[in-house]
């Protein structure tokens, strides 16, 4: 059998199994602490935002990864 | 529609009706793949001038460094569109404001308030305000014309405008740094307080690495990617229509009705991608606001 791809969509799904667990972690904490304190909501939707960007950015730059011109073999 | 997201659609449906074997990145392949289109597609949005694949065709002034392209159209279509709407809507102010004033006003409170005010403080935040507001109204602009029917490529799909924003918000932050603390702010941030000392050979690259160098690289690729991602999502899913109804269900084929799923879908990340040009301009915006905050804080 004779396999011919390229290995980057492989990378950037697993790349995103990490920041997908992250972005879960983040926006399932913030619900949690609405729930404690919902007056907070406003504030902590911004602070979650901001969290998902952060954690989002580990995936854009494996998207990235497949830009690099590597040298054809 | 226009005559290259004809042809780039055509492309890709020829793509559809090939044998898969996706070939390298770069390496030219005689035959036209799915995946040779998605990445010619990929680099239609992202770069012009990148050897194998062609970038947007190019308008005016071929040959020149003035080469003026798509991609760099829609950048200036916005610019103007953008300093018609604040010439227009803060010409004639009142006291007491119409409609058009009062929503130009909900957006500037929320901008000066949610993200400049919260972040630095009233009164810092006063002196970075101006370039903070420019920052986001122009991300916002460049990010919705992704989702504009007849321009449907975001300004920031290309990496040179996120790249040249992200190099403003890092000499932003230096700055700011220097202008409060002086020499204080390298050792502040550098050389972080409360750290033993044998530590500090270790602490000082990865400061200056995440500090310095992730700190822009991540605000340019966030951006991108965001768009260039959202870009290929759509061309997917109208391509994926576009193949369904004219080339399938045109021959009798039944199966072409999964064309009405694909319409959908491609519907549903329309209304994401405007969601997500929002976001990202906020992102930026209070992430540049928030570097700067950790650049003149205080360490104790």
């Amino acid at each position: 059998m004779n396999i011919v791809g390229q290995l980057a969509p492989l990378a950037f799904g697993l790349a995103v199994i990490g920041s997908g667990i992250g972005v879960g972690y983040v926006i399932g904490k913030t619900i949690e602490s609405v729930a404690r304190q919902p007056e907070l909501q406003g504030r902590l939707q911004s602070l979650m935002f901001l969290g998902v960007a952060l954690t989002e950015a580990l995936c854009f730059i494996a998207i990235a990864v497949a830009f690099i011109p590597f040298p054809a073999p | 529609m226009t005559d290259v997201t004809a042809r780039v659609m055509s492309d890709a449906v020829d793509g559809l009706s090939q044998p898969i074997d996706a070939p390298t990145l770069g390496a030219p392949n005689p035959e036209p793949t799915l995946s040779i289109h998605v990445a010619s597609l990929i680099a239609t949005a992202a770069a012009s001038d990148d050897g194998g694949v062609h970038g947007p065709p190019v308008l005016l002034f071929p040959g020149t460094p003035f080469e003026l392209n798509r991609l760099m159209a829609i950048r200036i279509l916005v610019v103007a569109v953008i300093i018609l709407i604040f010439w227009l809507g803060t010409r004639n102010m009142k006291i007491v404001p119409g409609r058009g004033q009062a929503a130009l006003e909900a957006i500037f409170m929320f901008v000066r308030n949610g993200i400049v005010y919260d972040t630095l403080g009233e009164q810092r935040g006063r002196r970075y305000e101006p370039i903070l507001m420019t920052m986001f109204f122009l991300i916002l602009g460049m990010n919705l014309t992704g989702t504009i029917p007849g321009l449907q490529l975001a300004g920031t799909a290309a990496i040179g405008l996120p790249l040249i924003l992200a190099v403003v918000s890092w000499v932003m932050f230096i700055y700011a740094g220097m202008r409060e603390k002086g020499a204080k702010f390298w050792k502040d941030s550098l050389f972080p307080p409360g750290v033993p000392v044998w530590l500090y050979v270790f602490i000082a690259p990865l400061e200056f690495l995440s500090t310095f160098i992730v700190r822009p690289v991540t605000l340019t690729l966030r951006l991108t990617m965001n768009m260039i991602a959202g870009h290929m999502l759509l061309v997917l899913c109208f391509t994926a229509t576009q193949f369904f109804f004219f080339t399938v269900l045109a021959d009798g084929n039944l199966l072409g009705l999964l064309g009405v799923g694909s319409f959908a879908f491609g519907l549903a990340f329309t209304v994401l991608e405007l969601f997500i040009a929002a976001l990202q301009a906020y992102v930026f915006a209070i992430l540049s606001a928030i570097y700067i905050q950790l650049a003149v804080a205080e360490e104790h």
